[in-house]
């Protein structure tokens, strides 16, 4: 089995058509059902939704300092909104999940296969 | 007995090595490995063979050889030893170095790895290239024009994404294959287009009609790969004929049709028959059964347009590209005359292409209307990618005269 991070991207500012509480609802469940479906086959081993990039923080050495300064720490327009670690036994079982969750929250997802796991 | 040298097994190498590759990969799971331990097995054979005489089953000589050779190195590393126990390799002492077996779909399992999607078109190709035709990499990269690090670096970077990501080495289900097999037909066609101009050119064509005929016969009931068989087929059948002595290109209207290979057009055409009976028409079927009316007809007079029409409507319908509307546009011509054609080519946005400006000449010309045929002609010359269909271009400009000619000078020089 390989671990594979699958992560979506928000635009920031991107104005979304705001969702009515009954799309927001309908939304809601289908993604908490195909948590569902990935926790059944053994896939699912963690995920998240995060909040949006202006609330980040970056933290590094400089000098021998520790300096906590504020903003994400790769300036673009684009940033992680959330993520699932899956388990899978191949790239294809991989993005079988990815297409499905693609398909669920209509935005692109990337796969990145970890690096520590076995075979990797 | 007969003479062993460096040609003839250079000859067995281009046969075999995929199938030794693929049946190794499938054995160890480490494409690295049973590259190296292919390479190994030939420059074993090129030692033993011009001596001892060509074993009675080369290619299974090779595959048992470099098997026996991956283990060797294997054993003598710890986790080479874990691996082979994963794998249930037995060690290869002396009593068990029996033949190894290659299984009829290793090579298919090894092509869609080599054109999964996760991998870039450029990827594809060169892992194709390298794997299962055993091109080396100097070959790839001079077929693609780019440096050989360059390509060197593209194909380790392709194999680490295979190994990181697990990119699986299986034949897909038949519900994954709409989606799994147009790369792997894409590859081969692109294969056999690299090979049209350019350096290793024939090599490039007989391996994309290679690969093309091994997949036809893995898989037999995908009308599409017989289709692009037939089209590699029909379409290389002429190759002959496409150029002059000088090295121009010659039009189809003006080939030799004795000189075309009736052995490859039967073939092809036998392909298209099969593909009709099944009737599930697909892109290259389409193109495949355009090429064969062409073969079946003595002149370019007397060749059935209404059915090439026909067909390109059908191929427009499947995948609406610009290319494919200006070829139809172009066999309209001979239907209904140059000047429907070229305003059905005023529409498309083609301006890149130089076949584009190639066609609006050759209507333009036989409209009599020199000078924007000349212009059109040297804007063709300007895009064209070869040598030989630069040649043709210019015999071309030489024909319609002076008057148009003057005007075209300068791009004449700069690009000559």
């Amino acid at each position: 089995m390989t671990r594979y991070l699958l992560s979506t991207y928000v635009v920031d500012g991107e104005a979304r058509e705001p969702m009515t509480n009954e799309q927001m609802q309908h939304s809601w469940q289908e993604i908490s059902a195909l948590e569902g479906e990935m926790k059944s086959a053994g896939a699912w081993v963690f995920s998240g939704r995060l909040h949006d990039a202006d609330t980040a923080t970056v933290v590094r050495v400089s000098g021998g300092e520790v300096l906590t300064t504020d903003g994400p720490f790769v300036e673009a327009s684009e940033h992680v909104g959330g993520f699932y670690i899956i388990e899978a036994a191949d790239l294809d079982a991989a993005l079988g999940w990815a297409s499905k969750v693609t398909r669920t929250i209509s935005a692109p997802i990337e796969v990145w296969p970890f690096a520590d796991t076995a075979g990797g | 007995m007969l003479i062993v040298g460096d040609a003839l097994i250079g000859r067995i190498f281009r046969e075999e090595s995929g199938r030794s590759v693929a049946t190794l990969i499938r054995i160890f799971g480490d494409i690295d490995l049973a590259e190296d331990a292919v390479q190994e097995a030939f420059a074993l054979a090129l030692r033993k063979w011009p001596v001892g005489g060509l074993p009675p089953n080369p290619g299974g000589w090779i595959t048992t050889t470099a098997r026996n050779r991956a283990v060797d190195h294997l054993r003598r590393e710890s986790r080479g030893r874990e691996l082979l126990k994963q794998r249930m390799v037995e060690p290869s002492d002396d009593g068990s170095r029996h033949e190894v077996e290659p299984v009829q779909d290793d090579r298919l399992r090894l092509i869609f790895t080599c054109c999964h999607p996760a991998l870039s078109t450029e990827a594809q190709i060169a892992l194709t290239l390298r794997l299962l035709g055993g091109l080396s990499t100097d070959e790839v990269a001079r077929a693609f024009l780019v440096a050989e690090p360059t390509m060197a670096k593209r194909l380790v970077r392709a194999k680490h994404k295979i190994k990181a990501a697990h990119i699986p080495y299986r034949v897909p289900s038949e519900a994954e294959l709409p989606e799994r097999l147009p790369p792997v037909l894409a590859v081969l066609y692109l294969t056999y287009n690299a090979g049209t101009g350019g350096a290793s050119g024939d090599r490039l064509r007989q391996e994309a009609i290679r690969l093309a005929r091994a997949i036809g016969s893995l898989m037999p009931d995908e009308a599409e790969v017989a289709g692009l068989l037939a089209l590699l087929l029909l379409t290389e059948s002429r190759w002959a004929a496409r150029f002059a002595a000088d090295g121009s290109l010659v039009l189809l209207r003006d080939q030799d049709r004795a000189v075309w290979d009736r052995a490859m057009i039967e073939e092809g055409q036998a392909l298209v028959r099969a593909c009709l009976r099944r009737n599930r028409p697909g892109p290259y079927q389409i193109q495949a059964a355009i090429n064969a009316v062409h073969a079946d007809a003595a002149s370019m007079e007397a060749t059935d347009w209404n059915q090439i029409v026909a067909l390109y409507d059908q191929l427009l319908a499947l995948s609406p590209t610009p290319v494919v509307a200006m070829n139809r546009a172009i066999a309209l011509a001979e239907v209904r005359g140059p000047e429907a054609a070229l305003a059905i080519l005023d529409d498309l946005a083609l301006d890149e292409y130089h076949l584009f400006h190639a066609a609006q000449a050759d209507l333009l010309r036989r409209l009599g209307r020199w000078d924007e045929a000349a212009s059109a002609y040297a804007r063709a010359a300007d895009l064209a990618a070869s040598d030989a269909e630069r040649a043709f271009l210019f015999g071309r400009l030489d024909e319609i005269g002076p008057t148009a000619q003057q005007a075209l000078d300068g791009p004449r020089r700069s690009s000559l």
